[in-house]
């Protein structure tokens, strides 16, 4: 085996991405100091990969003083550009303007499992953060040769390192990188390895900062995988079966080949045209008379919930405390209640996209994508070619959500720049959007629980069919309690879903949440409490006691709602974060139409790297919230999806918008947790609580339709 | 059929031989080399294609190419005055009002024509006026305070484009 290899390859599982030797690597990394680092090893545990030996990412201190990290992470709104480069600055002592981020290029980036589950700031941020801090030690190490002073005698500070008593002694970052390449090694436990600051010495984390990116943004310069577009490139247009399962039966492509310039492929059962024009090749698709053998799915949104449960696995423990039977026997009051989830569509404003173009040896490819690397593996797969031989490059990306985690029009643009010989840009439409996306599983969750003569939970029976484990766990203080997980998480098994189902923004956590603050809410009922004192009664963890009452004293809960309102509460844990919020909402009772008007969500989330930037996440995540939460299902019949555009299926817009108050905990001693999914699990809860205060119906079933709130007002 | 069109993009006159009945979006976006102008849906719904013609938002998935026939057309890249930002884009800005950022060049220019339509939009106005701009990642509450900030600055004496 060559121990000159930085990684080496495992043919156990998949590909392993960075394969070229530390040499060549370190050649092209060019002169500096150039700290390797290991970012997150629970991320890479989850691929099945096998690690890079030694690092997952770099930092680089050049000869001109700029700081430039190197990580496979992608940004897609979420805001990792600014977070962790403000990280990086605090530790260097460099401004903030300094620091670069080169992002997810598989050839200039090593591995990384993809960008998703909150964790870049939980587990790549502390190795980053103690790279930093290397850094500085191996910067003050130089200066104190250089200038002949010890290294305590010494201060570093925006990127110059001087004497303290006396600052004509000085040298800059960059004259120290000078004509030398440094390389060390953040090893082992990343705290142990160097000392990162204390948050009392942190200037830039912490502290509200604008965007980087935004100046791109605004003006129409930021390049998305849509927008890059290399010379000679044709836009290709797929033939679609009409529905899932389908398969070609006939196919007749007379019609495009008659339109000027447009080139027609087929392979095997896969047709495309092709195009200078995206606009033309999409009118030549049209002119193409197919027959497909569609196979019969009786499965529709209605009765797709009877065939899950049916499908079902008998269930594995999640937890189990006590003993759930025996306390069944002491409850008086039992409540015992089916929840349901509708499948959701992922729907980011920018489609699946991708630009191949094969060179000699060598294919590029510029895809939106939160996982680069699995981008690669897949075309390395694909093409059987070597792995050095692909370079996927992901430029912005214009939301993810989770559903850019599969690389479909990856595949079909390689596929087609190999066919054709030229460059090639594959941009789903809206419909095949809709109609091929990783949908949010359908989900049940049924729970029985009881309570005590006392008012106390007796106990707790908790079965959740499709949604996963992430956050299935309560955390309420009960002594007897089971949580058992049935089918196989968010990708379920073959029969299960009439479609792709996969991950989709805190995945499993959004049924979760919903089912169990509901029925927390029906037990506060049914005990005669008020939903805050029961909740209260039967926390015993600081962190979560702390974000409900601060959530209570901003909203005021204690205040009885004006007239024909309702007030909500509902309490999760995400990626490690504690949330509560709380919202008012106004139910029109002609027309069972919900209106979210206000929220409060109260987050802790540990040291908050940046409070402006985790705020954001928190308002997106309500207003996101709000579609799941009253309107976003999708439609489905004879395996073809009904919803393929935004005029049936409601995304969230602006008069929806209620007024929204964020509380970030400040809680500097607790390492950083995620801050991009945790405040969307509580949308569905809290407003259903919200519903039933308002109107004393409970809603089971998500969205929270207006039929449906009519339907269960008749129930009350 | 190829025909010549003209019109003014961005201040400059531009010529073009096209099929006239190509959606303005993908002339834009190809024959111009213009990749600001974004393709959210095809069907003039989400907003995220939309440009200025004669300063009125429109959506350019859905007008064809020979309807700007002699009018102005202005996108994401053309609200640039002399270097200078337009108060809506420092605003934007200002207020994190973008995430992905995928939707924002519609979202500018929409507002544009809102306030130039009205110069003093209440809070209803602005989302009532965007309503039909779709944000998926959830940064309608920014953008509503960037809009009423830049409407501010714009009331102030800084020139509207």
């Amino acid at each position: 085996m060559d121990s000159d290899r930085i990684t080496e390859l495992d043919f156990s599982g998949n590909f392993s991405g960075l394969t070229m030797s530390r040499r060549e690597f370190l050649k092209g990394v060019g002169a500096g100091i150039i700290i390797l680092f290991l970012g997150g090893e629970a991320i890479a545990q989850r691929g099945g990969h096998q690690l890079p030996s030694d690092f997952n990412a770099f930092l680089r201190i050049a000869e001109d003083g700029k700081v430039t990290c190197f990580t496979g992470k992608i940004e897609m709104g979420q805001g990792i550009i600014t977070s962790l480069a403000q990280m990086l600055a605090d530790e260097l002592d460099v401004s903030l303007e300094s620091v670069s981020m080169v992002m997810g290029d598989t050839d200039l980036c090593p591995w990384d499992a993809g960008t998703f589950g909150s964790m870049s700031t939980r587990f790549f941020g502390p190795p980053l953060r103690a790279a930093g801090a290397k850094a500085r030690a191996v910067l003050l190490e130089l200066a104190a040769e250089q200038l002949k002073r010890p290294v305590d005698k010494l201060v570093a500070d925006n990127g110059v390192v001087f004497d303290g008593s006396d600052k004509s002694v000085r040298v800059t970052y960059g004259e120290l990188a000078k004509g030398k390449q440094i390389i060390r090694h953040v090893v082992n436990h990343p705290a142990t390895d160097a000392a990162i600051k204390k948050p009392s010495q942190l200037k830039v984390m912490g502290k509200p900062v604008t965007r980087r990116d935004a100046m791109e943004k605004v003006t129409g310069k930021a390049k998305y995988a849509g927008d890059v577009q290399p010379e000679g490139m044709l836009y290709a247009k797929i033939l679609r079966a009409p529905a899932h399962g389908a398969t070609l039966k006939t196919v007749d492509t007379s019609g495009a080949e008659k339109i000027k310039g447009v080139q027609v492929v087929k392979d095997g059962d896969f047709i495309a045209v092709l195009h200078k024009y995206p606009d033309v090749a999409e009118a030549a698709l049209e002119q193409i008379r197919a027959d497909f053998n569609v196979p019969t799915s009786t499965l529709n949104e209605n009765n797709i919930f009877d065939h899950l449960l049916k499908v079902a696995s008998p269930g594995e423990n999640v937890s189990r405390t006590g003993d759930v039977e025996k306390a069944m026997a002491r409850a008086t009051k039992v409540i015992d209640t089916t929840y349901l989830n509708s499948y959701v569509a992922h729907a980011p404003m920018e489609p699946h996209t991708a630009v191949a173009m094969i060179e000699g040896k060598k294919t590029t490819v510029w895809a939106s994508t939160q996982s680069p690397f699995g981008a690669k593996d897949e075309v390395v797969r694909f093409l059987g070619c070597a792995p050095e031989d692909v370079r996927v490059i992901p430029p912005f990306v214009g939301g993810g959500f989770g559903g850019k985690t599969r690389n479909l029009q990856v595949i079909d643009a390689v596929r087609l720049a190999k066919l054709t010989g030229k460059p090639v840009q594959v941009a789903w439409t809206r419909s095949e959007e809709f109609f091929d996306d990783s949908f949010r599983p359908a989900a049940i969750v049924k729970i029985k629980s009881g309570l005590t003569d006392s008012g106390e939970i007796a106990f707790w029976d908790y079965h959740v069919y499709y949604a996963g484990t992430r956050g299935a766990e309560h955390f309420y203080d009960i002594p007897d309690s089971a949580t058992v997980s049935h089918g196989s998480g968010w990708g379920g098994g073959p029969g299960t879903h009439p479609f792709a189902t996969g991950a989709w923004r805190a995945p499993g956590n959004n049924t979760n949440t919903f089912a169990r603050e509901s029925q927390i809410d029906m037990m506060a009922v049914k005990a005669g409490v008020d939903p805050v004192e029961f909740r209260m009664k039967h926390l015993k963890e600081d962190k979560m006691r702390g974000v409900l009452s601060a959530a209570a004293k901003q909203f005021g809960w204690t205040a009885k709602p004006p007239a024909g309102r309702g007030y909500g509460v509902a309490l999760g844990i995400d990626a490690g974060t504690y949330v509560a919020a709380m919202a008012e909402v106004e139910v029109n009772k002609k027309t069972g139409a919900v209106q979210v008007k206000r929220v409060v969500c109260a987050q802790d989330m540990g040291l908050c790297i940046n409070p402006e930037g985790a705020k954001i996440q928190m308002e997106g995540c309500i207003t996101m919230g709000l579609g799941y939460t009253l309107a976003e299902e999708i439609h489905f019949k004879g395996g073809d999806i009904l919803d393929r555009n935004f005029d049936t299926y409601h995304l969230p817009r602006f008069s929806w918008l209620p007024k929204i108050e964020t509380i970030i905990i400040d809680n500097p001693n607790f390492a950083p947790q995620g801050g991009g999914e945790p405040a969307i699990i509580t949308m569905g809860a809290v407003v259903a609580n919200a519903v039933y205060s308002a109107t004393g119906a409970r809603l089971l079933q998500l969205p929270m339709t207006p039929e449906r709130v009519l339907e269960a007002m008749k129930k009350r | 059929m190829e025909k010549v069109v003209q019109f003014t993009l961005n201040g400059k006159p531009v010529k073009l031989n096209v099929d006239g009945d190509r959606m303005l979006l993908w002339v834009l976006r190809t024959d111009l080399g213009l990749t600001g102008t974004k393709y959210g849906c095809g069907e003039g719904i989400c907003g995220a294609c939309t440009v200025l013609v004669d300063n009125e938002a429109v959506r350019s998935c859905s007008i064809s190419v020979s309807d700007v026939q002699g009018k102005h057309v202005t996108t994401i890249e053309g609200l640039e005055k002399n270097g200078k930002l337009h108060p809506l884009q420092k605003a934007f800005m200002e207020h994190d009002a973008l995430q992905c950022g995928y939707c924002t060049p519609g979202m500018i220019l929409t507002a544009y024509s809102l306030l130039r339509e009205n110069p003093k939009p209440t809070y209803d106005q602005i989302a009532k006026g965007m309503e039909h701009n779709l944000c998926r990642c959830g940064a309608h509450k920014r953008i509503i305070e960037a809009i009423q900030a830049a409407a501010k600055e714009m009331a102030g004496g800084a020139k509207n484009g």
